[in-house]
């Protein structure tokens, strides 16, 4: 996904962009798995502060990008035992109110009379991953790029090489480590949801992203850990204990996907762009995908492009 | 503190897990410059040596490992982790946690005692997390146990130290054995009570690991174990029921008002 975003960026700027997927299609990587939750001010309680302050363009870019962006804010929230995991997320994050049963009901009428308080980021936004995936390389296309599947390989010569492999550059990239992720897809006709959702507990913490025709992603375990089997039953239960919390009508909910992800992360978490002549390298986008590829884009942009801004 | 034969450098050991990043971690390491730090085995990557990237991460951090046992609920998940922790690390060091109870994550304690019997019989040197118990401290030390590490309070919980009557008397009880407060530490206050009470060490991850500033908080806890560890070598002073004024009354010069 690091790839379409720079491809389409540089594209815009241009570019005659070729992308090369090892894969047979388009988000063969980890985004395929990803929450797609543009959430700047909720990731400040975690990341370093340079990740908020990267990001914060980055919605208007969904926004260009992906009509179908959902710009309804974000809820935190927290089980009625675990109410101090509430309070510390406030101290460490900004941009929110704290709103009371009341509010939570107006803004989610399916939530009303679950919890009696939660925090509101009215700001932030949340896109559908393979949805956005799908609209990145249609715009690509457009724009006159071409993708090529099965191979990162390329008999041709090109002015720049930009390499977004993620995990797949694990050998040549020194620091680079795999974060393993777990996460699942549920049907609930009965539950509608505007926007994520996240459940605070001191340790699980997990979101529930709503996606079209009743779809729910939970996401996601943070494992220090590049294998990728298949889900654990623990990660499944707690994934499932957490959509019941929510709401006992996820209780009756169709479980129609478990997988499990590698995120490609440097020691700091932080995504990163280097170049070394004329090959960039963009990786260890960690769990910050969505939200801060179109910044480490535009970064690829002024290398590739420096008279431009 | 000496444990098995070997002095650490620092009465403090700190936890790797929960931190929002491993170079936060490596940081919060640098300032609190503990005697060891402890890591958990994912028991389901172990196998294929997934977790690689972070072992490696942990052992470059040149404290000495205490690899642990976190998460494992029967004897045998905890002996086979501690299996793995030894080829992994290269330590005949276990610090063994067989959790009994899930919402306190209270330990097993007769599944402590077995699998304390078993791993120190296979010549692993066993640190075990157990309760401020007389009874399970003894038998734990029959079992080969050379060290204790009761809890102050449930692990994550914060609370400090929760039965300050029940670790005097531990501590009172086996005055020769090293003894480790493990678990229940929120702040540098609690820390400073423990060595204050006579315990040898403490240990501690997420009162640094989720502090607002891990790194800070990393100094605070190193300070307060200096402060805690002068203050109990210093023999502090016995409280009393009335005052004991510091100037002598006689000879006190008086002015009539």
């Amino acid at each position: 996904m690091a790839g379409l975003v720079t491809a389409v960026t540089l594209a815009e700027k241009g570019a005659t962009v070729t992308v090369h997927e090892a894969g047979p299609r388009i988000g063969s990587g980890a985004s395929w798995f990803a929450g797609g939750m543009l959430a700047p001010w909720c990731e400040a309680e975690s990341a370093p502060e340079e990740v908020t302050r990267d990001s914060l363009d980055s919605l208007q870019w969904w926004a260009d990008h992906v009509p179908d962006m959902a710009r309804n804010g974000s809820l935190v929230v927290a089980p009625p035992r675990d109410q101090v995991e509430l309070a510390r997320f406030g101290r460490r994050t900004s941009h929110f109110e704290t709103i009371d049963d009341r509010k939570i009901s107006e803004l989610e009428p399916d939530l009303a009379g679950r919890f009696d308080k939660a925090l509101f980021f009215a700001g932030e936004g949340h896109v559908d991953p393979r949805l956005a995936l799908q609209r990145l390389e249609q715009r690509l296309l457009n724009l006159g790029g071409i993708v090529r599947f099965g191979t990162t390989q390329s008999a041709a010569s090109f002015d720049w090489v930009v390499d977004c492999t993620g995990m797949d550059a694990r050998d040549i990239e020194p620091g680079l480590r795999g974060v393993r992720g777990e996460m699942i897809l549920v049907r609930c006709p009965e539950m509608r949801l505007h926007r994520p959702v996240r459940m605070l507990h001191p340790r699980i913490p997990i979101y529930i992203v709503p996606r079209e025709n009743n779809i729910f992603m939970a996401g996601a375990t943070m494992v220090e850990s590049d294998d990728n089997r298949a889900i654990t039953v623990r990660a499944m239960s707690e994934l499932l204990n957490a959509l019941y919390t929510l709401h006992p009508a996820f209780a009756e909910a169709e479980i129609i996907e478990a997988n499990a992800g590698i995120r490609p992360s440097y020691s700091d978490n932080v995504p990163r762009v280097h170049c070394e002549g004329r090959r960039i390298t963009v990786n260890g986008m960690y769990r910050h995908g969505f939200l801060l590829s179109p910044a480490r884009a535009a970064e690829v942009g002024r290398v590739i492009f420096p008279a431009t801004t | 503190m000496r444990a098995y034969g070997t002095e650490l450098a620092s009465p403090l050991m700190l936890g790797t897990a929960l931190y929002d990043s491993p170079a936060v971690l490596a940081a919060s390491v640098k300032a609190a410059r503990p005697g060891a730090v402890t890591v958990s085995l994912r028991r389901e990557s172990a196998g294929e040596q997934a977790g690689q990237a972070f072992w490696e991460l942990v052992r470059g951090l040149e404290v000495p490992v205490l690899p642990n046992t976190a998460g494992c609920h029967t004897v045998r998940e905890a002996v086979t982790t501690a299996q793995m922790a030894r080829e992994v690390f290269d330590t005949d060091w276990i610090k063994l946690e067989v959790i009994g109870q899930g919402d306190l994550l209270q330990p097993d304690v007769f599944a402590l005692v077995e699998a304390a019997r078993i791993l120190t019989e296979e010549g692993f040197k066993v640190f075990p997390y157990t309760t401020e118990d007389l009874v399970v401290a003894e038998r734990l030390l029959r079992a080969g146990c050379e060290l204790l590490m009761p809890w102050g309070a449930p692990i994550g919980s914060g609370r400090g130290l929760n039965n300050v009557f029940g670790l005097r008397a531990l501590r009172a009880h086996f005055p020769e054995i090293p003894m480790v407060i493990d678990a229940g530490i929120g702040r540098p206050s609690h820390a400073v009570t423990a060595f204050e009470l006579g315990y040898d060490a403490i240990l501690i991850n997420t009162a640094v690991a989720k502090a607002g500033d891990p790194v800070s908080m990393a100094e605070a806890f190193r300070l307060a174990c200096e402060v805690g560890r002068l203050a109990s070598e210093a023999d502090p002073m016995e409280e009393r029921d009335m005052a004991v004024p510091s100037t002598p009354t006689l000879g006190k010069a008086v002015f009539a008002s």
